[in-house]
């Protein structure tokens, strides 16, 4: 039940785009068609499912205090890395990124072939570190930060998705010369953000 | 080039303002804009590691080699923020705390990598450095611009002093996210419109 809770809060009510502003970036560039928006939405689901729980488990048997007890070296023992963890954090999710490319190119060549551009964009995605450090912020478990990982990329998937085809809809209407592009794509998400506002409050069950 | 130099300092505040025109870095810009205090500690971080990373790019720049370069920036930039991060959880606990993850995001802010990759590579340390700190402090102006609009709408304070008189009713939606979006668009326009140069070219 708490698993399905966090899934909803992080997919509607925190949802890493509309209400943490995270991944702008590529959220404003990659939506004018809707194909490219499924596609990248996807990939951005399948690594954030792989890094939150790859840097957890880097987080908690390497870098915490006391992390490295398990080499029973005394002086590594009571050893702090944690001021480590932002470039841990960036190294993995671009290694992972480029394992993930590697591997989709060699067993699944369709696939490839509609995500494989989308995935170097990803290695630099604010989404993918943001949740990574949300969930180190948060101090989820492994199982929490795997569903947290993964339905944070769904909502974010959902997002652009959403943008996409109001983006194609807003095809023929006539918009101001000045708000043109990015300005209106900025004024719908604020729009998107209201409605999303409504899911806040849902919770299933007692805490 | 005394003219020249000062140019690389002040382009990018306003004709050529990285939020808005170079559609760069607006991720990280905008939860950290419900108040004033917040967006100036971030803007400052932002331009001291922006600043940072162009002249510890533009040193390396014979060094690096062309197919790892990004590689390279990254950990460049990583580290500087790190430090940045370190710095703030001795100095200023409490902002670094409001901040929470967002001073880490920095490292996967465009600009920084925009400006090490598009700036730094090609020219010497002293005007990378300067590029930097220019990119970086047009980047905190649309910050604190935007904070200012949220905190006086939405709370009638600036820093924290009450600007608005007491029967001004608190608009809760400029504190909340959809207030972000709202605000940023609404400048995008003003922008747009005011300097008809750029946005011809956009167009």
């Amino acid at each position: 039940m708490d698993l399905l809770n966090l899934a909803i809060k992080s997919i509607f009510i925190e949802n890493i785009l509309l209400s943490m502003f995270l991944g702008m970036c590529s959220y404003l560039a990659q939506s004018k068609k809707i194909e490219s928006a499924t596609g990248l939405g996807a990939a951005v689901v399948l690594v954030m499912t792989l890094a939150c729980p790859v840097n957890w488990l880097i987080k908690h048997h390497l870098l915490r205090p006391g992390a490295l007890a398990w080499t029973h070296i005394d002086a590594l023992a009571n050893m702090d890395l944690s001021f480590l963890s932002f470039i841990c954090f960036i190294s993995v999710i671009a290694a992972l990124t480029q394992v993930v490319e590697m591997v989709m190119d060699r067993f699944f060549p369709p696939l490839y072939a509609t995500l494989g551009i989308f995935l170097p964009l990803i290695a630099v995605n604010c989404a993918i570190l943001g949740a990574v450090l949300f969930m180190d912020e948060r101090k989820y478990d492994l199982a929490q930060s795997s569903v947290y990982g993964c339905t944070a990329g769904i909502g974010w998937a959902l997002a652009i998705m959403i943008l996409a085809a109001i983006r194609k809809k807003m095809r023929y209407s006539n918009v101001p010369a000045g708000l043109r592009g990015l300005g209106i794509a900025f004024l719908v998400t604020g729009f998107m953000a209201i409605g999303f506002l409504c899911f806040s409050g849902i919770s299933l069950g007692t805490n | 080039m005394a003219s020249k130099t000062s140019k690389l300092l002040t382009d990018p505040l306003l004709d050529n303002n990285p939020v808005t025109f170079q559609i760069l870095g607006v991720c990280s810009s905008l939860a950290v804009t419900t108040q004033v205090k917040t967006a100036l500690v971030m803007g400052a971080a932002l331009t001291l590691v922006t600043g940072c990373s162009n002249l510890a790019v533009s040193l390396l720049r014979k060094q690096i080699p062309a197919k790892i370069r990004m590689i390279v920036e990254l950990c460049v930039i990583a580290t500087l923020v790190i430090v940045a991060d370190q710095v703030l959880k001795a100095m200023l606990y409490d902002v670094s705390k409001q901040l929470s993850v967002f001073v880490g995001l920095i490292i996967t802010n465009c600009i920084v990598m925009g400006r090490a990759e598009a700036f730094a590579l090609q020219n010497p340390a002293g005007k990378s450095f300067l590029d930097g700190i220019g990119n970086g402090l047009g980047y905190s102006m649309v910050l604190v611009i935007v904070s200012s609009i949220r905190e006086l709408l939405g709370s009638g304070t600036l820093l924290g002093h009450h600007i608005l008189p007491a029967s001004y009713p608190p608009n809760l939606l400029m504190v909340l996210p959809p207030g972000a979006f709202i605000v940023i668009a609404l400048l995008i326009w003003f922008q747009r419109t005011l300097i008809t140069k750029q946005h011809q070219e956009e167009a």
